[in-house]
């Protein structure tokens, strides 16, 4: 299982990485490896659309596999400004690379002070075992 | 991908061995089962390609000896038992006596070479077996003689399923699998351990079912993969399990079976004998069904439109939106790539070929009503 050090993890399995080379930061969202492997067969998944806002711990979509529907929670606050559009089509991308070509939506954050709530990689990891 | 500990889970003799195959271990019907070793769609394919090897040691396995067990469980099922040949094995139903399900079982008749008598043995889902037990004790009172043995413990039960699955059986039966019929059960031997063969499964594929006592389950398992290693048998899950028996048709207590459910209604007519006399525990109230004309409700298969799969709960409504009833299993069809449903709706819209909708979480997408079963398998696989 991979889980990456330079990314912030939520407790229900999402990723972050922060972009700060644009102005509001930018945050790029996923969903982890072991999410991906825990979830086992995808089938099926509906992203938000550019424009919608996120609050954080909310739903914001959903993913599914041949066992059962997983929702998608914000890690974050924010305006959604770009979407992975292609990736319901190619599911197969987000189990190859999750942290990369498997991104699911970006957001501009606003308020970055939900960052300090996300776990990062050995916390994360910590849980990963607990749970696996 | 939440964790689940569960206190008091009971293990099959197959437990260790699952966790070494990399099985993901959780608990179903008060065991501890491999949901998948790795990929459902995987162990599913491989089970219509190939071979699958399931461990069904939870499935509760009663037996019946005395010149009566036959008689006792008639007054239970919803086809005679004491009218099967020996080495035949039957699916029937018990029913509640307002015709709802009790359970749906398989029912064999075995005689060991050794023993001059016949004896019964009853398969039924771990879930209902605690009441199966039950109504059989209240039905012994009738029965002294009958002597009946919960011999689930004792025992283990592995199912392989798929195309090759005979051939590997037969590499250690010695060709007892290939030579029984579909619905047959004989005895055969492991290395001089006592193996029940019967040529039964719940996939839509062909295969074999196979009964040892637990301390041989590993050694059979073990011999299995081994023997089917050059054919592609894979270790399959809960998981494969249930999308090849969607596929298949066929029905889940729990889901297509409850308690307010009767055999009719979910289309296994087949599997209920009311023929003039014959009385056993819901006949009356499956009898006064049948002459009013049929039940009002009935399973159907969905073909569901697009890629997202309409689960159990999901209400189904008629083309102008109004309510019918709910799905009942739903999934994602590995083999047919497509979301497939059972479902149950008034007989009216039970017509192949009618379209009906599926509410999927707020979504309302169109479906058409199928013949069961969704797969079926390619003939000279028969």
């Amino acid at each position: 299982m991979s889980t990456p050090a330079e990314l912030k993890y939520a407790e229900t399995h999402e990723w972050v990485k922060v972009d700060r080379t644009s102005q509001p930061p930018q945050a790029v969202v996923g969903i982890t490896d072991f999410a991906v492997k825990q979830l086992n067969d995808l089938v099926y998944m509906e992203l938000p659309r550019v424009g919608q806002e996120l609050n954080a711990g909310k739903e914001f979509g959903e993913v599914e596999s041949v066992k059962a529907v997983s929702p998608l929670y914000a890690p974050l606050s924010g305006k959604v400004v770009a979407v992975n559009s292609d990736l319901p089509q190619d599911l197969d991308r987000l189990v190859k690379d999750p942290y990369g070509d498997g991104w699911l939506i970006k957001l501009e954050l606003t308020d970055e002070s939900g960052l300090d709530k996300l776990l990062d990689a050995d916390a994360y990891s910590k849980q990963c075992a607990a749970e696996g | 991908m939440t964790s689940t500990t569960t206190p008091e889970l009971r293990q099959t003799p197959l437990v260790d061995w699952h966790r070494a195959h990399g099985g993901q271990l959780v608990p179903f019907a008060g065991f501890e089962l491999p949901v998948h070793y790795g990929s459902i769609v995987g162990e599913h394919t491989a089970c219509r390609s190939a071979a699958a090897l399931f461990d069904v040691s939870h499935m509760g396995r009663l037996r019946f000896e005395g010149p009566r067990a036959g008689e006792l469980l008639d007054r239970l099922l919803t086809r005679p038992a004491s009218q099967l040949h020996v080495g035949t094995v039957r699916y029937a139903l018990v029913c509640h006596p307002d015709g709802g399900t009790v359970d749906d079982v398989l029912v064999s008749r075995l005689q060991p070479a050794s023993a001059s008598e016949s004896h019964f043995l009853l398969v039924v889902n771990a879930a209902n077996h605690p009441r199966i037990s039950r109504l059989i004790e209240q039905q012994s009172v009738d029965f002294p003689d009958v002597v009946s043995r919960d011999v689930t413990s004792d025992t283990a039960m592995l199912a392989v399923q798929g195309p090759r699955a005979v051939a590997i059986a037969d590499r250690l039966f010695h060709g007892a699998a290939g030579r029984l019929k579909y619905y047959r059960a004989t005895f055969a031997e492991l290395a001089g351990r006592p193996v029940v063969v019967s040529r039964t499964g719940y996939t839509g594929e062909d295969g074999v079912e196979l009964i040892v006592r637990a301390h041989d389950a590993v050694r059979l398992a073990d011999n299995l993969l081994l023997a089917g290693r050059e054919h592609g048998l894979q270790p399959a899950g809960l998981g494969a399990r249930d999308t090849l028996r969607l596929e298949a048709g066929m029905p889940l207590y729990g889901h297509e079976l409850d308690d307010q459910r009767d055999p009719l209604a979910a289309g296994l007519g087949f599997a209920v004998e009311l023929t003039p006399g014959r009385t056993f525990i819901g006949s009356d109230a499956l009898r006064s069904i049948v002459a009013s004309g049929g039940p009002s409700m009935v399973r159907i298969g969905l073909m569901v439109d697009g890629r997202r799969p309409a689960r159990e709960g999901a209400p189904v409504l008629s083309p102008q939106g109004n309510s019918l009833g709910l799905v009942t299993s739903g999934t994602f069809a590995p083999t047919l790539q497509r979301p497939i449903a059972m479902a149950y709706v008034p007989r009216e819209f039970a017509e192949p070929q009618g379209r009906l909708q599926v509410d999927i979480r707020g979504n309302l997408t169109d479906a058409t009503v199928v013949d069961l079963p969704f797969y079926r398998r390619p003939k000279d696989n028969a």
